[in-house]
Formats: C-alpha cells, structure tokens, sequence
C-alpha cells in the first residue's frame, strides 16, 4: 500500500507492505538511522519520534497510521546546524553515554517540555518512565531535561 | 596542575553526532560498498532447557518466503570447540547432539530481508527427546543429570582444583564471641545494553573477511572469529562501531558472532545479523548468578576475626567468563575494607540449563562487596551496635604503601575511613538516625531505612597494559590510535584532554580511533575499569614520548643543538631559545618528515600493576510497611579513583554505576521456570529499572592518586554499582530491623518485603 507522510519537513512517498511499522518505515525505507530499535516490546522508548508534534513509539504505530501526518525524527531537530535548545541541554549536562537511548529520549522530553514547561523533577521522571537508559542512571538526563526548561 | 586542561568539566566532543543524526550502530550500516545485497541471519533457537535433538527438519523453513538458505551444524561442519576456562567441557557453535538452555541457537535461516527471518525460523522442526532439567545451582551440584557428560560433574570449576585451600568450618570461629551466618543469594540478571548484539559479515574480493561487530574489544574478538573461520589473522579485519552499550556482556564474541563469516562463506553472500531483544534476553550473558554461605565472628564489642565464605557461582549453561569471576575476582577481594586477620574463602562453579553467565559491571566484586557488607550489618544487628560504627571499628587504617590482606591480595593506596566519614556527614546520618526512631516511634506506615557501604574494589587486574599511537598529519592535526574501545565512556574526549594537555594541539584537532582490527592491531579493550589508567596512560605517554622525538626534528630543522629547543606547548610549536618567531608547529615537522614516514609515535605501556578504587555510600529508603513497597529516596556516594581527568565523565560513570546497583537491589532479576523456560525474556517481563524509580543522586568527591600510573588515575567504570548495591539493599533490611528482620535477598521486590513483614509482624503477635 501507498503512504505518504512528511518527514522532518519533506514530503515521503512509498509503497510499503500493511505490517510496517513506522520505525522500520523511517530506519529501512528513509534510512533515517537516528531512530532506534531497542526492543520488541514498546518498553524502551528507543524509538521515539514526534507525531503531528507528539511523542509516540514508532513502534507501536504502523506506518499506515501515520498516512498523511508529520513525522519529526532526530534528524529533524537542529534547524541550519544549530541543535534543539534541548539538544544542547543534553550535551551541556553529559546527558548521553552510549547515545543509543539518545534520540528517543530526546524527542521524549522535547514533547514533556510542551506539555508542561515548568516540571518538577518527579514530573520528568515519571514522564520519561517509557523512555530506558542504561548508562546514565537517568541523572543527568533529568539535569538536562530541568536545564533546557530554563532556557 | 596550573593551566593543564585535564581535571576540567570537559563537554565530550562525540556528543553533537549522537545528538543530532544519532550513532551508527551496527544495524545502521547502509553505506558500506561490502554489504551491499546482504541477507539477513535468523538464528533457531532451542525452546526447550535441557534435551536431546533427534532431528531437525528444514524442508518447510526452505518453503518460507524469502528463504534462501537453511543451515545446521552440520551443513557448516562444525566442530566441538572446547570452552576456555574447562577445556574437558565442549559444544559447536549450533547445538548437535543436544541442547542445553533456551535461546542455544541451532540453526540459522537465511533471508533476503530482516523481516522474514522469524518467520521462517519458526519453520524449522527441531524433534527433542528431553532430559531432566537443572535451574537450580545446588541440585545441579550433586545431580546425576550432566550437562557436559564429559566433565563427569557439572561442578565445571572449583578453588580448590587451582590449590586454593578449602574452608575449615565451624572450627575456625571457635576462639569468637560471636558468629553469625548468612545465605545470601547475588541474583542473576540481565545486562541490558540499550543496544542488543549485531554484526555484518562480508568476505572482500581478497578472500579477506571483513567482520562489524558490537563490540567492548574487537582485538579480542577478531582472535575468536579468525579460530572459528579457520583462517590467518591478517586474512580479518573487524570493525567497531558505534556501540550502544556493553557492561561486561559484549567482552568476548559469542557463537553467533564467530559464525557469521562461515555463514557468509557458505551462501557466497554478505550477510547481517542484529538479535531481538526477546532473543537478546536469552542468549546475550547474564551476571552475578551467586549463592553465598557466609560466616562472619568476632567480639561482642564489634572487632571481627574470623570471615569464611563458600560461594557457589552459576556458570550457566558454558564454561564462560563468568565460571571464573568467584575464585579470581570475588575471592580475592572478599574480606574488602575490613581488617580480619582470619580468612577463608572456597568457590564453586556449577553448569545449568540457563544462559551462560559472563561479565557484568564489576564482574565478581559486587558480589564479594555484597556478602562482607551484608554480613557486616548482620554481626552489627548481632551485637547492637551502628552498623558505621562497627565497619569503622574494622576498617583498615589509612596506607600509602601497598597493604596486603589475609586472603593475599595486596592493595595500592587507601584511607576508607576519610571516605566513610565523607559519605556520613554529607547525608548527615545522625539527622537520618534520629528521623528514623523517630518514626519507629510514631509507628508510622512509612518507615525509614538508611544503608550503609564501604568498598574496595581491584580494577586493570588482570590487563597486561595497552598501547597507543599517535600520529601528527600534514595540516597539524593529531590522531590518537588506542586499544581501548569506547561505547559511552567518552574517550574521544578523554583522550584528546590528555593528548593536547601534553602536545598543545587544540582538542578540536585531535581524533581518535579504535576498535578497527587493520588501524589498531593491539589492544585491550574497554572493560574491567582499564581504560583511562592503561589506554589513557598509553596516550599519556605517548604524548611525552612524541614531543621528544619532535623536538629532534626541530632541532635538526632548525639547525640548532637539542637541548636548546623549546617546546612552547601554549603555541604548540617549538623554537630555539631567545628566538621564538622562527619556529616550527607540528604540521611543519610532519611535512618534513612526509618522506621519512611521517610524524608518529608508538608506545606500549606497561602496566605497573593493578589499582584499588575504594569509596563509601549511603543510601535511604522508605519502606511502606502496608504494602511493602521501597520508594528510593536519597543515594549518597563518595568514590575515590584517584586522580580524576573530567569530573563530568567520572560523575557520569558513577551515577550509571548507582543506578545498576540500585536496580539489582530492588527490581532485576533474570528468573527460570522449572522446566528452564525463562520468565523475564523481553523488557515489559524484565524489571529494567526507569527514571521514576530512582532519586537524583549525590556524588561527593575524594581523591587519592594511585602511584602506579602517572596519571594517578584508578579505575571508576564499576565502583558506583560495587558500593551502591550492598547501600540499597542494607537500606530496605534496615527500614524493618526494629521488627527482627536481619536480611531480604536481592531484588526487593514489594512481594518479598511484605511478606518479611508479615512473618515478622505475625510472629510479634502471636
């Protein structure tokens, strides 16, 4: 089947078969590697990209559902090679080790920030539940999400 | 060190690619020429623990959609491979003959894409007669059942076998006042790495296998490929990566790695691999995996003299990495901090039908950490005494010369005391103490629970040294060669701190390369803590060594005598004395030597021994006496690795450190039917602890330089789990000692507490 989608701004067009997943979608059809696979059961948040402006699992959409939305992967972040006020944020504060949790997270706490601008730091905790990090302990990552609320 | 950039906050220089476009992982790889029209590799698992395989049946696989190839052990001709820590034990790569764990793989289904690839292999008809299954460590000890036949035990390693001397009993605490003893299970759990394992394999138009791998050592790796690939080193070259995360589990290559060029081979066609993460949580190593039987006695004022463990570690279904921790890791580090003047300490391998245990974050030294630490809190509940108070009546004083302790371990430099004291006034334990009666006295719902650690810990133990090289190119530019292999350490940045801090080269201008088998032919890799105080070192010195060889150049250049050049590190150039507008910068001596092969400088550091990382935590729990439930509330930690490069990659590595431990103390297990099915196989069964379970976490500062290195730097990868996990779990324990409880086994879970509560609160009622 046919679906279009917009992706970081550009307009996407295949065919694909009914069972893809979006993440697959936007990793094997766009080779957008950003986005990454972490497990298989919607538990990692590896994958997290923005849906007309929301954070959802990529893979726990198909990309048929996606037919005619906005997509916004990693790639889609920095505007004229200058990063996401939240990107910056995780690099000042060493948010990221391994960086494979990274873009997800990212994205994550992009869409936390819009909706609420001003969280605690249990409010960010609890909103990055879905969102797993083996590296950091999370701490430095609620830094940086605390960090680019102020900016 | 006036004007040295090493020691500051340094922002990490491989962050803006992780940030922006993301790493490339193995699995990201769509532009290497040598991949092209790959297929992908679905390995067949066995289902079942513990059997024998009367057939397997591919013909129906064969039928599957976008199957192109099928093969068993015997198609590729595989060969019993003997296991390195128990050469009598033997398997192939894909089972014959039997299985023996779920996610052993069989067979391995080839397709044109990835996503064929499960269900083919779920095609492939594996008939098995079954066998009795063994999960548990100690039925498996005394069974009749084998799982290695030829081993005539499935007791694959014992102390005793390498003359370690066995325990004595009870006889040896007959001169105390006071024993306690202890079964303390260090449970299995799962490693985790965000990034499960992949590789790609493809065999160039040379007849050369050029192999990708995630990987924490690809030298090492590359020797197991080239033996299971039958060919010659220099006919492999391997290649890392981005890594997303190893923690002791991506060491070693696992069989579905070394066969992934035989596979390759076979179908005359690259070939991709990258696991599930359903896969993953079976067939990537597990940790820990120990039951202890401990002994600990002294005097009812609280001086401890006598410490006897047996330690009966869970090998798994292999005889791998993970046999050998107890006797040379947990053994040797058992008595920690604490001056006992008797020791004695006897470990047990034992086989069974679960996934092969292998290294985890502190790989042995947790779990001896865990055993004298919780034993520790059980003499002090003994005797009534603060469990502070009594480690600080045991400790060993502060030594700046190498102190040896009874098990025989000699350790650099320490002053656990400071350390302790550090951790108590930061978290101001009394305060904590004092909310803690009162609570115990209002008989609040909430109570309080404060746990207590002190540890040492051996890192860069068994590492030789490593090498590094550093080459200066035609625009000025400095690459840094390492055999150690990044995968969230930050070396990028970490090197290039100490290479510019020594050649004056603006970080920006240093790049750094590893885990490439052709640019880097030597190497230790990442683990066990090493890196910074042998492959930092290497560069470190390197560095040294190349100015020097540098400033003959320029001396020769500049026609002047040696010793009257300079070395102006601020301009990174060097000038005669008196005259520094005549001057020559790297990039004007790596021109001059274009035809000499180049400006470059090789060096192999080696190793003056291994380094002691010590530190204390507390932590402070709050336990729901209703429903069992520990809300983690404050984790304080002070770990001491000596001379610290960037505080910010140090702080890093402990806090990721705290939260493993934390999550081995509260919620992770890995956990087995009867029958060995696995119950935790994918990451909504496996507790994988998140943001909203743990607290921000306080890191307070000490250091103390090791002089076994230059840097003064001893290792910080591992220390944060060490300390943390005996603090969490001391924590939940004493949040209920006022009603008799005197130990919970790891994890913590809600389940457990509650019903040590009730048996404890029945018992006060009855």
């Amino acid at each position: 089947m046919k679906v279009n989608i917009t992706v970081n701004g550009q307009p996407t067009e295949h065919d694909v078969e009914p069972r893809t997943l979006l993440v697959h979608y936007i990793r094997e059809t766009l080779k957008l590697t950003g986005t990454n696979v972490g497990c298989d059961t919607s538990s990692c948040g590896a994958c997290t990209v923005h849906l007309n402006g929301e954070a959802v699992k990529s893979c726990t959409i198909l990309a048929a559902q996606a037919d005619g939305c906005s997509v916004t992967t990693i790639e889609g972040m920095s505007k004229d090679g200058v990063m996401h006020p939240m990107q910056q944020a995780f690099m000042e504060n060493h948010g990221l080790q391994c960086g494979f949790c990274t873009p997800g997270m990212v994205m994550a706490a992009v869409s936390l920030l819009k909706e609420n601008a001003n969280p605690t730091e249990d409010d960010i905790r609890i909103g990055l539940e879905g969102n797993l990090c083996r590296c950091t302990g999370y701490h430095n990552i609620v830094q940086s999400v605390l960090a680019a609320a102020k900016k | 060190m006036a004007g040295s950039i090493l020691g500051n906050r340094v922002l990490r220089k491989e962050d803006p690619k992780f940030l922006t476009t993301g790493g490339v992982y193995v699995d990201d790889l769509n532009n290497e020429p040598l991949l092209v029209g790959a297929l992908h590799a679905t390995f067949v698992r066995s289902t079942v623990a513990h059997a024998n395989i009367l057939s397997i049946d591919i013909s129906e696989a064969l039928e599957s959609p976008g199957v192109v190839a099928v093969y068993t052990a015997e198609d590729l001709g595989l060969e019993p491979v003997a296991a390195t820590f128990n050469p009598t034990a033997k398997r192939t790569l894909l089972a014959t003959g039997k299985v023996r764990y779920v996610g052993e793989p069989v067979a391995v289904v080839l397709t044109q894409l990835a996503n064929q690839g499960e269900d083919a292999a779920e095609k492939v008809i594996i008939d098995y007669d079954m066998l009795d299954v063994l999960v548990d460590i100690e039925q498996a000890m005394t069974s009749t059942t084998l799982i290695y036949e030829e081993c005539g035990s499935n007791v694959v390693f014992d102390s005793t076998a390498l003359g370690m001397p066995d325990n004595t009993g009870d006889a040896m605490f007959a001169d105390c006042e006071v024993v306690v003893k202890g079964r303390f299970v260090n449970q299995r759990v799962a490693p985790c790495p965000l990034e499960v394992r992949g590789s790609a394999a493809a065999w160039d138009k040379d007849g050369r296998l050029i192999q990708w791998l995630s990987t924490q050592h690809a030298q090492g790796a590359r020797d197991a490929i080239q033996k299971s690939n039958g060919i010659e080193l220099d006919q492999l070259r391997v290649i890392t990566p981005d890594v997303g995360g190893g923690f002791g589990a991506k060491i070693g290559a696992y069989p579905e790695e070394m066969l992934l060029g035989v596979i390759a081979k076979k179908a005359g066609k690259p070939v991709r691999w990258t696991e599930t993460r359903s896969e993953s949580m079976t067939a990537l190593g597990h940790g820990r995996a120990q039951i202890q039987y401990v002994t600990i006695g002294g005097t009812k004022a609280g001086k401890v003299t006598a410490y006897q463990m047996h330690v009966l570690q869970d090998s798994g279904a292999w005889v791998d990495i993970g046999a050998i921790l107890a006797p040379f890791m947990t053994r040797p580090m058992a008595s920690g901090v604490y001056d006992i003047p008797k020791i004695e300490i006897r470990t047990t391998s034992v086989a069974t039908n679960t996934t092969p245990v292998v290294a985890y974050r502190g790989a042995g030294r947790p779990e001896a950490t865990a055993a004298v630490e919780r034993a520790m809190d059980m003499f002090a509940a003994e005797i009534g005494k603060d469990p502070a108070e009594v480690r600080r009546m045991n400790l060993i004083p502060k030594f700046l010369e190498p102190h040896s302790t009874a098990i025989g371990q000699t350790y650099d430099v320490g002053d656990y005391e400071e350390s302790l004291n550090r951790v108590l006034a930061a978290s101001d334990y009394t305060k904590l103490r004092a909310e803690q009666a009162a609570r115990r006295a209002s008989g609040s719902v909430k109570q309080l629970g404060i746990g207590v650690s002190v540890y040492v810990e051996i890192t860069a133990g068994n590492s030789p040294g490593e090498s590094a090289k550093i080459e200066i190119t035609q625009d000025g530019r400095a690459v840094v060669y390492t055999g150690t292999s990044p995968h969230g350490q930050g070396h990028v940045t970490s090197w290039a701190m100490i290479a510019s801090d020594t050649t004056g080269i603006p970080m920006d201008k240093i790049d750094v390369v590893w885990g490439d088998t052709d640019l880097v032919p030597k190497g230790g890799g990442t683990m066990g803590s090493r890196s910074l105080q042998q492959g930092g070192v290497a560069v470190h010195v390197a560095a040294g060594e190349l100015v020097e060889q540098a400033r003959k150049h320029a001396a020769r250049l500049l026609e002047a005598n040696e010793e009257d050049v300079i070395f102006d590190k601020a301009a990174a150039a060097f000038h005669v004395a008196g005259t520094p507008a005549v001057a020559k910068s790297w990039a004007d001596l790596s021109i001059a030597l274009a035809q000499d092969g180049g400006l470059v400088q090789e060096t192999d550091y080696v190793s003056q021994g291994a380094t002691f990382p010590f530190g204390a935590h507390v932590s402070v729990v709050e336990v729901d006496t209703e429903t069992g439930q520990v809300k983690m509330l404050r984790h304080v930690a002070c770990d001491d690795a000596g001379k610290v490069l960037n505080p910010l990659l140090l702080e890093g590595q402990i806090h990721g450190g705290i939260a493993q431990g934390a999550a081995q103390a509260l919620l992770e297990e890995v956990r087995y039917d009867t029958d060995g099915n696995p119950i935790t196989s994918n990451l909504a069964d496996y507790a994988f602890i998140s943001a909203a379970e743990l607290p921000s976490f306080e890191v307070i500062h000490m250091e103390t330089p090791t002089p076994r290195n230059p840097l003064g730097a001893k290792g910080i990868g591992e220390s944060g789990t060490i300390g943390s996990t005996p603090a969490v779990q001391s924590a939940v324990v004493d949040a209920l000692a006022h009603l008799g409880v005197r130990h919970i086994d790891m994890p913590t879970t809600p389940q457990r507490v509650w019903e040590e509560i009730r048996k404890h609160t029945a018992k006060g009622n009855s």
